[in-house]
């Protein structure tokens, strides 16, 4: 929305939240954490949720602006934990492992398709680099907000951190001519070596204890794998076929990391598997609209959904935007009905499932008193064709609304919908979009 | 009935064909029947494959020894209007891909009939969600890549199953027509140039073949005489256009050889909808979801409706993928269109009775009309919705899947 990219632009702060308390009056309440609440009131301020139930139950603060969204439902902000908006880049054709290379570095944050995520709803998003490696570099996690540069996006994990995960990938995608493995066998043993390199990496400079003498050189990557190893990062794990998805559990109990499994293409058929793992945090599924396209989805079926819920797995989606369309990830949960999966679980699964995933569900994914204050509020049922976004807030900020004719244009498309926002910018300094 | 079926009656002891296959009658709380307003509580009936009645359920006598069925909601059998599928496969690998052949870019003798494998999982695919009828061939992506033919989603063999052995002819102008290093056509403008250039020869090709004199007349050339029945106007050419410049351009050829023509793609026909309905040329859109990328990057999930809003008939389709999904369902796509302004009953026209129009098969399919085919497609709520599910399929009165999906 261009008033709150203007006002995003001036005001410059962390938070970019509007300091009067916003109060929602009217809505369905799907607040995930609970059942849903007809004729639920939630208020926000400062950027999270100060209080949400049945409207009796809230008092709304005097000063309140409210905003009566009656008719509608408002839901947590989607959780994607598999984009690539910005065009973002990871390793280069190098070599099959680049853990030091940053998605931060290469993320184009006026790429339009970060507009249109926020016409679908979505308000964090895990943006990955491409599958084409064993490990082709550092994720990032991002909020949705209003952007001009990439730390407007960031995410900053109490420690003051940044938060992002390791993208890794198996099968098909990652086995090319040398440097890169040429097997599944080789694969996993290099992804192994590297493991154990940085395992040795990092009881080296235990050792060192700070002895500048002792210390090995400094090394991105081996640090990076480390962080791996400690469980402080989480690995985002391309992976399709039910033996390639056996082998990252394998991976995953050798070196103890957390994983999430991307794509799960035959979940469906190692459910029990994947939910006796300990190192799982969850499966992020994309469902697509018929099997194959490549030989890992030729077994890709909406089941899954149904099937990894019912063995107890924290089963998630993602869009794999351009892959399929962020402003339909709504669409991907429906599926998953459609094909048995509960109304509950594919609800979660857009929101609190990504968000643990993540390992964000102390601040996204649930309407929740002391959560951030990222909402959609959608025009009915969250899983109907017909449903519409009407408004998607991120800290508290309106980042798109419907009935503005810019945001409109990259719910819908048209000319110029895919155009970089910079184009945008260009006219905002023209003064052609006020 | 189909060879397999033949063999099963023969096993069965049936002597009868008709009475074994093609009776049925199909009760839904709702029929769309696509040529005119919804039934509500009504009955179809098919006799020997075809539609015989139509009606509400206490006017109409279903005959004895029929199959009875029943579901919420009842459609015509749906009709893709443009894929590539039984000649692209699920796969993905170089032998099950052959909806291109990029050894020249001008191959209109390439006949989709000798291409097309019934037996594809995609195609199966898209029959468990209702399509009956798909319009496939060869994909855009080249000047003019082959031929295309309308075919039923039913039949072991190219000859069972399709309905139109040669449909149209598909051509290419845009981004997606663009020969790489130094091939032609490496832009636009020579694009026009090689279409028109070619065109003129199968013109006078044809001409030369008509001659009095046999000795005058050239020898036969198979990629002219693909070319020429689109003079004799029985088969359009078929272009995919998504930007503006590109649609215009196929009107002005269409213009200039006074040619039929099906506009495909039309990713920005909203710049240029009086020239498109001025034109009188049927529009095959783009599928709604289709990703917005290249010269598709100003596509609207809306130009449907903007299209029937200019009075323009719209069908739409499945269309062409080079990856994943492989395929896309059209009855996805026309929800979505449903969505977003097209509205349920011209999306469900537009995968119908307009696609059927547009295809040239109306007179056989793409309504619940007596005389028609009896291909049906049962739902349990609106075909639309996302977790609606397609309960069964019946082909000319054969019931080809009763799976839910």
């Amino acid at each position: 929305m261009l008033r709150s990219l203007l006002l995003g632009a001036l005001l410059v702060t962390a938070a970019g939240a509007q300091e009067t308390p916003q109060a929602f009056v009217g809505a369905s309440l799907y607040p995930i954490a609970g059942p849903p609440i007809e004729n639920g009131t939630l208020v926000i301020h400062d950027g999270k949720i100060v209080s949400v139930g049945p409207a009796p139950a809230v008092q709304i603060p005097a000063d309140a602006v409210q905003h009566d969204v009656s008719g509608s439902v408002l839901l947590p902000g989607f959780v994607d934990t598999h984009s690539h908006a910005g065009s973002v880049e990871g390793g280069d054709g190098s070599g099959p492992m680049h853990p030091d290379a940053r998605a931060l570095d290469s993320i184009n944050v006026r790429d339009a398709r970060i507009q249109k995520a926020q016409a679908g709803g979505i308000t964090t998003a895990n943006i990955m680099p491409g599958s084409g490696h064993l490990l082709s570099g550092q994720t990032l996690y991002v909020k949705h907000r209003d952007s001009k540069v990439i730390d407007d996006l960031l995410i900053r994990r109490p420690d003051g951190s940044l938060a992002y995960g390791i993208k890794m990938a198996n099968g098909t995608n990652s086995r090319k001519d040398p440097p890169f493995p040429g097997s599944r066998a080789k694969s996993a043993a290099i992804v192994r070596e590297r493991f154990l390199e940085a395992a040795e990496y990092r009881d080296k400079v235990a050792r060192a204890a700070g002895d500048a003498d002792e210390l090995p050189p400094r090394d991105l990557g081996l640090e990076t794998l480390g962080e791996i190893l400690a469980g402080e990062r989480v690995v985002h794990f391309h992976t399709h076929r039910h033996d390639d998805i056996l082998t990252v559990l394998r991976l995953a109990d050798e070196f103890g990391f957390k994983v999430v499994l991307q794509h799960v293409s035959d979940g469906w058929a190692v459910a029990d598997e994947i939910a006796a793992s300990a190192h799982v945090l969850g499966a992020s599924l994309i469902l697509i609209d018929s099997p194959g396209g490549k030989l890992e989805a030729k077994d890709n079926q909406l089941a899954s959904g149904a099937i990894l819920e019912q063995a107890g797995v924290v089963t998630g989606f993602h869009t794999d935007d351009p892959i399929t369309d962020s402003r339909l990830f709504n669409r991907m949960a429906a599926l998953a009905v459609r094909a048995g999966m509960s109304r509950e679980g594919a609800l979660y699964g857009l929101t609190m499932a990504g968000a643990r995933m993540l390992g964000l569900e102390d601040r996204v994914g649930s309407l929740e008193v002391g959560k951030d204050a990222d909402l959609v509020v959608l025009s009915g049922d969250p899983l109907s064709v017909y449903a519409q976004v009407l408004q998607t807030w991120v800290d508290g900020v309106k980042v798109f609304d419907r009935a503005d004719p810019q945001d409109r244009l990259y719910a819908e498309g048209g000319f110029g919908a895919s155009h970089d926002q910079g184009h945008l910018l260009h006219g905002i300094a023209r003064g052609e979009h006020e | 009935m189909t060879r397999r079926q033949r063999l099963a009656a023969l096993v069965a002891g049936i002597v009868s064909s008709g009475a074994a296959f093609g009776q049925i009658a199909v009760t839904g709380a709702t029929v769309h029947t696509a040529a005119g307003e919804p039934l509500e509580n009504a009955v179809v009936v098919i006799e020997d494959g075809k539609i015989s009645q139509v009606g509400p359920a206490g006017e109409i006598e279903i005959p004895d020894g029929f199959r009875t069925m029943s579901a919420a909601v009842v459609t015509p059998g749906l009709i893709d209007a443009r894929s590539t599928i039984g000649l692209s496969g699920y796969l993905n690998q170089e032998h099950d891909q052959d909806q291109i052949e990029e050894s020249a870019p001008i191959q209109p003798e390439l006949r989709a009939i000798d291409a097309y494998n019934p037996r594809e999982a995609l195609v199966e695919w898209v029959r468990g969600y209702g399509v009956t009828t798909v319009h496939t061939g060869h994909a855009p992506r080249s000047l003019v890549s082959g031929q295309t033919a309308v075919v039923k989603t039913h039949g072991l063999t190219m000859e069972e199953a399709v309905v139109k052995p040669l449909a149209m002819i598909a051509a290419t102008v845009g981004d997606g027509a663009r020969e790489r290093g130094n091939k032609a056509p490496g832009t636009r403008a020579k694009m026009a140039a090689m279409l028109r250039a070619e065109l003129i020869k199968a013109r006078e090709y044809l001409d030369g073949r008509s001659a009095e004199d046999e000795d005058e007349r050239p020898d036969r050339d198979l990629r002219l005489e693909a070319l020429g029945e689109v003079f004799e106007g029985n088969v359009p050419l078929l272009v995919t256009a998504q930007r503006t410049q590109d649609i215009l351009t196929v009107l002005r050829i269409r213009d200039e050889f006074d040619i039929p023509v099906v506009l495909d793609g039309v990713a920005e026909a909203y710049d240029v909808l009086d020239q498109i309905r001025d034109s009188g040329v049927s529009v095959i859109v783009h599928p709604t979801m289709m990703r917005a990328q290249g010269e598709t990057e100003n596509l609207s999930f809306e130009t449907a409706a903007r299209l029937r809003d200019a009075g323009i008939p719209v069908a739409l389709q499945g269309g062409y993928e080079p990856y994943v999904p492989k395929s896309r369902l059209v009855l996805f796509e026309a929800g979505v269109a449903a969505a977003h302004g097209l509205g349920f009953d011209d999306a469900l026209r537009s995968i119908t009775i307009s696609a059927a129009r547009v295809l040239g098969v109306d007179d056989r399919i793409g309504s619940i009309e007596v005389g028609k085919d009896g291909d049906i497609a049962l739902y349990d709520g609106d075909p639309f919705e996302y977790s609606t599910h397609c309960v069964a399929v019946i082909i000319q009165g054969e019931v080809v899947s009763e799976e839910l999906r």
